[in-house]
């Protein structure tokens, strides 16, 4: 299934949490796997899970509160699951680095913009070997030519502003800007314009995509809106309460979805060319302490079968590159 | 056409900005310059726009949670900003609105019974306790609701069932008329579908018609029968939806529907050219002269920043306001 290397490869992850309730089950066995320049797209709605294997993913989900009974998180070959604060530490920014939903409060309001910058440059750059001591100039043209890539008009003036004195657009290219400016290898991107405005977020997207591809930058894409993924992303994960209900090319998935909750997702999507909405999806997600076992779909699957509720159904592959978890497409193979 | 239920013409809201020790007057922002439009019965008007269009502001005018600086609002024949006591509280009966965010439109520390119950109360719905409880079971029965959730607080439903409620707290006064606030876009697009359904269901069933505000283009599509496009407090196109989407005549229309993520290859094939350069949404405190989008707009001539643009009827029904409707109209037939 791997090929070509991956920077980013999950393997059968399972993640608890230890809860008033009981033991909240979050993840159940989620492999996903991101290529060096792949553009890859984590989809689910709320509370699916996506969060949490982002985090697993970062090295930012620490043990306790969380729980890793199963699986591994391989971060450029290295497991992030068994690393010291530190070393992760040393991986963010220039092995792997983030861009947050909301860009006013990933930044810091009290510092301007260009101190801010200069802290990431300074700190993606202290370790690098070209040895070069980076002096003042120096950090200001790097900074200068970061917000020049996110194509910010007068970048002199804005280094000096705060944060709060930007508009929503713009605080998303200054996030940008710093999150590649130590050309990360991974850029993981958490419902990246969501905040904006169609015709900004638009705007934001092929800007974000124009420089990952020159700079070769894989991406992981995590975000509920199915137009953006498909807009995005050349792969995608489809998520359904810490499960991957399945996984292929983008435009194969939208065209013909096959697992019954894809198909439900995409026939609530309302459409431009309108028509009658679909009801959407029956029920809601499962509670974590008591997810059902098996396929956690079951209890809103209008295709339930006996033996969805009693065992998990396998990633198997259904058409090169596509995989599908569930009984409907592997039937044959399973018994 | 029939009487409107709700005709707006030329309402203008500005609020006033002030600064200063002394609290001076200092600007206004022109949240709504001077639109018009009417609400047939038993219709879905949609109102589409990006944040700081105006769009939420217009709904706030015309339930009267703000007052209005200029213009008027008639709602079944009567000047809402010239009513007696006695319309008055007929007017807030028959008009109510749903917001988008479910969570700070309910009270955390009261039950869904208790929520439901006080607009009963003041417009004494049902002598009794016993009467308005029949009243509450009814309601969340109309919303999909069972009614073991009359004792529940809204930290126990999931934003769908919230939305719910908030959908039954309005409809508790019997109104023929909502606003709905971008009453979906706090939520999943699965709960979406189903709260879209309940709403088309609701309205069949009770003969409601609603103004229906949204920056989800695609959802406006599916759901209004007419709608208008509006930006930086005015309105740039309007008419019936087919015709708004399939023959879009406004650039900045053309560049909303053109920048929407779809999900199917249909959907991509009626897109527009984007006809929009790189660009930032004015503020309205200070908007643009002229057509305030000739800055982002790649087809701006120098009359464009100069006058506004009056309205064009390209087809009955179908306003535009842009300078080059009449071009636009004509090079779209010829392409069609």
């Amino acid at each position: 299934m791997v090929q070509g290397k991956a920077i980013l490869d999950i393997r059968d992850l399972y993640v608890w949490f230890r809860v008033y309730e009981g033991l909240s089950k979050v993840l159940d066995g989620v492999s996903l796997h991101v290529q060096e320049g792949e553009r890859v797209g984590l989809v689910g709605e709320t509370g699916c899970g996506k969060t949490v294997a982002m985090k697993a993913a970062m090295g930012i989900l620490r043990s306790p509160p969380a729980q890793f009974p199963q699986g591994e998180v391989l971060l450029a070959g290295h497991d992030v699951l068994r690393m010291t604060p530190l070393e992760i530490l040393k991986m963010k920014g220039r092995t792997i680095s983030m861009i947050f939903q909301d860009p006013l409060s990933s930044l810091n309001p009290v510092f301007t913009v260009g101190q801010q910058i200069f802290d990431v440059i300074r700190y993606g750059r202290r370790r690098t070997s070209d040895g070069g001591r980076l002096t003042k100039a120096k950090l200001k043209r790097a900074a200068i030519e970061a917000l020049t890539s996110v194509r910010l008009p007068d970048p002199e003036r804005i280094l000096k502003l705060y944060p709060l004195e930007l508009s929503g657009g713009m605080r998303q290219r200054m996030l940008i800007a710093m999150a590649l400016v130590n050309r990360p290898r991974l850029l993981v991107a958490d419902e990246p314009g969501t905040a904006l405005d169609v015709t900004i977020q638009a705007q934001i997207l092929a800007l974000l995509k124009a420089l990952v591809n020159e700079a070769g930058i894989a991406v992981l894409l995590i975000t509920h809106d199915l137009g953006v993924v498909r807009e995005m992303a050349e792969r995608v994960y489809i998520m359904y309460a810490g499960q991957i209900a399945g996984e292929g090319a983008a435009t194969e998935i939208f065209d013909d979805p096959k697992h019954p909750y894809t198909q439900g997702l995409l026939s609530s999507v309302p459409r431009l060319t309108g028509g009658v909405l679909a009801e959407g999806i029956p029920g809601t997600v499962p509670d974590y302490t008591e997810a059902p076992p098996g396929c956690r779909f079951y209890p809103r699957c209008p295709h339930k079968m006996e033996r969805c509720t009693q065992q998990k159904p396998p990633l198997v592959e259904i058409s090169p590159q596509r995989h599908v978890a569930c009984y409907l497409y592997s039937g044959g193979t399973s018994e | 056409m029939n009487e409107p239920i709700l005709s707006v013409e030329n309402l203008v809201k500005y609020f006033p900005v002030h600064s200063g020790l002394l609290h001076k007057i200092v600007g206004h922002v022109k949240a709504v310059d001077d639109i018009s439009f009417d609400v047939q019965e038993g219709e879905i008007f949609g109102l589409v726009g990006e944040s700081g269009s105006g769009k939420s502001t217009v709904a706030k005018t015309i339930v009267q949670l703000y007052g209005l600086t200029g213009g008027t609002i008639n709602f079944k024949g009567k000047n809402i900003s010239a009513m007696t006591k006695q319309t008055a509280k007929w007017f807030r009966r028959e008009v109510q609105m749903v917001f988008q965010d479910p969570k700070s439109s309910l009270n955390p520390r009261r039950s869904i019974a208790s929520t439901l119950e006080d607009p009963l109360i003041i417009y004494g719905i049902g002598k009794s306790r016993r009467e308005r409880e029949e009243r509450i079971r009814t309601l969340l029965g109309q919303v999909e609701m069972s009614s073991r959730y009359m004792y529940k607080y809204p930290s126990a439903l999931s934003g769908g069932q919230r939305q719910r409620i908030a959908i039954a707290r309005a409809l508790a006064v019997n109104p023929s008329f909502l606003a709905l606030d971008e009453p979906t876009s706090a939520l999943d697009v699965s709960v979406q579908a189903k709260l879209i359904g309940l709403f088309v269901k609701l309205k069949e069933e009770l003969t409601l018609s609603y103004l229906f505000i949204t920056h989800n283009l695609s959802l406006v599509r599916t759901i209004a029968t007419r709608a208008a496009v509006m930006y930086v407090g005015r309105i740039y196109e309007l008419g019936p939806i087919e015709l708004l989407f399939h023959h879009p005549i406004h650039p900045y229309t053309k560049t909303l529907i053109a920048a929407a993520p779809v999900v199917t290859r249909d959907e991509e094939r009626v897109k527009p050219r984007q006809m929009s350069k790189e660009g930032e949404i004015p503020s309205p405190v200070n908007p643009p002269s002229g057509c305030a989008f000739h800055p982002r707009c790649s087809v701006a001539q120098s009359r464009c920043s100069e006058a506004l643009p009056s309205p064009v009827e390209i087809e009955r029904g179908h306003f535009v306001w842009c300078h080059q409707a009449e071009e636009f109209a004509a090079s779209e037939r010829v392409n069609v």
